[in-house]
């Protein structure tokens, strides 16, 4: 399914005090990297719903990108402990939902760290063109047509 | 004025549902002097070109249970909404899926040839699949098309009332018709005989903090009897299921909940929220042990999407 011509979209959430700033410093730094993560600033890697991630991947993103404080480092003591905790399980299910590893992904970026911010998003960037697009409302549309045909022939 | 016209029926469904609406008890018997029953095929002989000959809208409420799986629970249901003035999804299949709805973990093909192959105790050396169309001496035989995936009533046609439930408990069911009966109906679209808080809200179990060490499955461990099951470790859906059920399952049958009645108000995809909170109530600010406490859940999909996969945000997005 990958094609030269593809760009891959992937959502981004990012904590406010740690990889928000970490982006920053990246883009202040005048650091290159694709443009293909768009990103939304939260309170805390603790924020992102599961549902935001579920909601994203079945809206058109390509990819799920979240970010937050380095362990021992949240701004609210264990807000990103509980984001682990949800994403090692969320992990499990999207692989039995039929979705690529490398499509969603956590990653703790420091405000220090413009560089790795730049690195990280380069390499998912660079996965998830790998991949394709995530296009399971066409695969699903496709499937509706052929199992008409068959019901009539 | 004459007798409200009411028809049932049943699409990929266990015959639960069918089950509950008897267990109204002697109450039915008001519900047969206040309605006919058109069309019920789990209880009396109607055929399908009866409901085609009736005139559109003839039937006042038909509750409808079960999945959409094959084209014949489809044209069923294209059929019934067309003969019906309110058309109501009964029951978790309906609803959401369900069990049927875990099918949409798998392709057909991996399914059927489980089901005509792999299973143990199959003796199929000829790899016989079952037909569309076949020529018998007396004519042409044929069966409904198995679809590729599992997908709820509102997924295939528009539907004016939920009553969730696997399955409904009596007292909702009786609630929902009793709504029909007198036509007091809220707006077109509402659950009807559920509550609209959480599981944990009714719940008589005893609170205090979520704060696990590892996960059980309900088999390994014997419960306290007064204290929550999810700060025992046992899996329990609760903060993340609509109230109505009466807490049966927890309360009475000292069995966590499985989440039957779908999500609560505002809700729009259980498992995701029951994920969050499972997630977050691990006893661990060490990321290793953290992964390795939220491992122990073999099977997430099936917990957290036990009836709610097919109108789930990506429960028809398998791309396998």
């Amino acid at each position: 399914m990958s094609s030269a011509n593809f760009e891959p979209k992937i959502v981004g959430f990012l904590c406010r005090w740690c990889s928000y700033t970490g982006a920053d410093l990246a883009g202040t730094s005048r650091i290159k990297y694709p443009p293909n993560v768009l990103p939304i600033r939260v309170m805390c890697s603790g924020r992102v719903d599961p549902t935001f991630v579920l909601k994203a991947l079945s809206e058109g993103a390509d990819g799920v990108l979240i970010a937050g404080c380095h362990p021992g480092d949240c701004h609210y003591t264990s807000g990103n402990y509980r984001t682990l905790g949800r994403f090692t399980l969320l992990k499990k299910l999207l692989d039995q939902l039929g979705i690529e590893n490398d499509r969603v992904r956590l990653e703790w970026v420091s405000a220090s760290e413009g560089d790795r911010w730049a690195q990280v998003v380069k390499d998912m960037a660079e996965k998830v063109r790998k991949l394709g697009p995530l296009a399971w409302k066409s695969n699903a549309e496709m499937t509706v047509q052929e199992e008409a045909k068959a019901a009539q022939g | 004025m004459s007798k409200l016209k009411i028809a049932l029926y049943w699409a990929a469904s266990c015959g639960g549902c069918e089950i509950a609406v008897l267990d109204i008890k002697e109450k039915i018997l008001d519900v047969a002097a206040a309605c006919d029953i058109l069309f019920w095929p789990v209880a009396l002989d109607f055929k399908y070109k009866d409901v085609e000959a009736m005139p559109d809208k003839h039937i006042d409420a038909c509750l409808f249970n079960g999945a959409i799986r094959t084209s014949e629970n489809e044209h069923l249901a294209k059929l019934l909404r067309q003969k019906s003035k309110i058309l109501v999804a009964y029951g978790s299949c309906a609803n959401e899926g369900c069990i049927p709805g875990l099918a949409n973990l798998y392709s057909r093909e991996s399914l059927l040839d489980r089901v005509y192959s792999e299973t143990p105790s199959t003796d199929n050396t000829n790899g016989v699949r079952p037909q569309l169309k076949v020529k018998v001496p007396e004519g042409e035989l044929t069966l409904p098309a198995f679809y590729d995936r599992v997908k709820t009533l509102a997924q295939t046609v528009d539907v004016d009332y939920f009553v969730p439930g696997c399955p409904p408990v009596a007292d909702q069911t009786w609630t929902a018709l009793e709504a029909i009966v007198t036509g007091k109906l809220p707006p077109k679209g509402s659950v009807v005989g559920a509550g609209d808080k959480t599981c944990c809200d009714e719940c008589d179990r005893k609170r205090e903090e979520k704060k696990i060490k590892k996960f059980y499955r309900p088999w390994e461990i014997i419960p306290d009897g007064e204290k929550c099951l999810l700060e025992q470790g046992i899996i329990c859906a609760g903060p993340a299921t609509r109230s109505g059920c009466g807490t049966v399952c927890v309360n009475k049958g000292k069995m966590p909940c499985r989440g039957c009645y779908g999500p609560p108000p505002g809700v729009i995809d259980q498992g995701a929220k029951l994920l969050s909170a499972l997630g977050s109530i691990v006893d661990s600010n060490d990321p290793d042990e953290i992964e390795k406490i939220v491992n122990e859940i073999v099977d997430p999909a099936g917990y957290l999407y036990r009836f709610g996969l097919a109108n789930s945000l990506l429960g028809q997005a398998r791309t396998k």
